[in-house]
């Protein structure tokens, strides 16, 4: 049988696999912005699994409300990595103290 | 019944394989399309614990728009991705011990406090999961107790709309745009002049 503990180990390991992908393609923004997504995918499958284990709705609402910033993010980032290429031409990290506000 | 394990163990498993292949793919556009999976999986997850309006909202979210977002992008930006493939290898060691030092922390975490039916459902207020459908549960709350949530959500996403359209706007001069309020300034007496034509001749 499948208990809430289960879940919670899968959020886990994509926490972890999203914290991996930070730390491990330290140049390239694009694969940063989705290791976040997928940070933010295993605290989704957190809340919803406590929601349903819980038996509270609330926690849905909430994962709703991830989403929500999630996609927000998501838009925003790459909005400021087309600028920022437009600029420079490149999108490595290490050349990004070059906006300078 | 056997079928819910392995469900759910085929979907995880997936879900953990493209987590990992988003990160260590060579080509970006293979990394989008592995999130993608994972997102698909992930919301298989979330049918089989109940709650399908979240797993719809996923694929319809994720999938639709932002994996579409992150895809356009990359096809659309002219990066040298090999350049930026540099140092992967030489942060695997620390960022694997890092890995195994948080998986390690969560684990524990987890398996030291036990959920419990009865340790955390006292603190529950809201209606039952079992006793109505899941998105008509939703429904109820969401324009109830949680309005406010709603409506400041739908202020983020306004914002960031906002946001990514004056980041990304840029004003190109030989392009005519349209000016509204000239149009609507505009005199009908000025605007058009009349002419007498003579026949058989051109103005």
């Amino acid at each position: 049988m499948i208990f809430l503990e289960h879940y919670l180990f899968l959020a886990a390991i994509i926490f972890t696999i999203g914290v991996l992908g930070i730390f491990l393609n330290k140049k390239n923004v694009i694969i940063i912005l989705m290791s976040i997504e997928l940070i933010l995918l295993s605290v989704n499958i957190n809340l919803i699994s406590f929601s349903v284990f819980l038996n509270d709705i609330s926690g849905q609402i909430f994962a709703m409300l991830t989403l929500t910033v999630a996609a927000a993010e998501a838009a925003i980032g790459l909005a400021i990595l087309v600028v920022f290429y437009r600029n420079l031409g490149s999108i490595e990290v290490n050349k990004i103290n070059k906006l300078k506000g | 019944m056997y079928l819910y394990p392995i469900t759910f163990y085929i979907f995880s498993l997936v879900a953990v394989i493209s987590a990992l292949m988003v990160i260590s793919a060579r080509n970006p556009v293979h990394s989008v399309l592995f999130l993608i999976l994972s997102f698909v999986n992930a919301s298989g997850l979330f049918v089989l614990l109940g709650a399908e309006f979240l797993a719809m909202i996923l694929v319809v979210v994720y999938v639709g728009a932002v994996a579409v977002l992150f895809l356009f992008v990359v096809m659309m930006l002219d990066i040298n991705f090999v350049k930026l493939r540099e140092g992967f290898l030489q942060y695997l060691p620390f960022g694997a011990l890092l890995g195994i030092v948080l998986i390690i922390e969560l684990g524990i975490l987890f398996l030291s406090i036990s959920f419990s039916e009865n340790s955390l459902t006292k603190f529950v207020q809201s209606p039952q999961i079992n006793e109505i459908e899941n998105t008509k549960l939703i429904g109820q709350v969401l324009y109830t107790d949680f309005f406010y949530l709603f409506q400041i959500s739908g202020l983020i996403l306004l914002v960031a709309m906002v946001g990514s359209i004056t980041l990304t706007l840029r004003d190109r001069g030989q392009v005519k745009r349209q000016n509204i309020s000239s149009q609507n300034f505009v005199d009908a007496k000025n605007a058009i002049e009349k002419k007498k034509v003579k026949l058989g001749e051109g103005i």
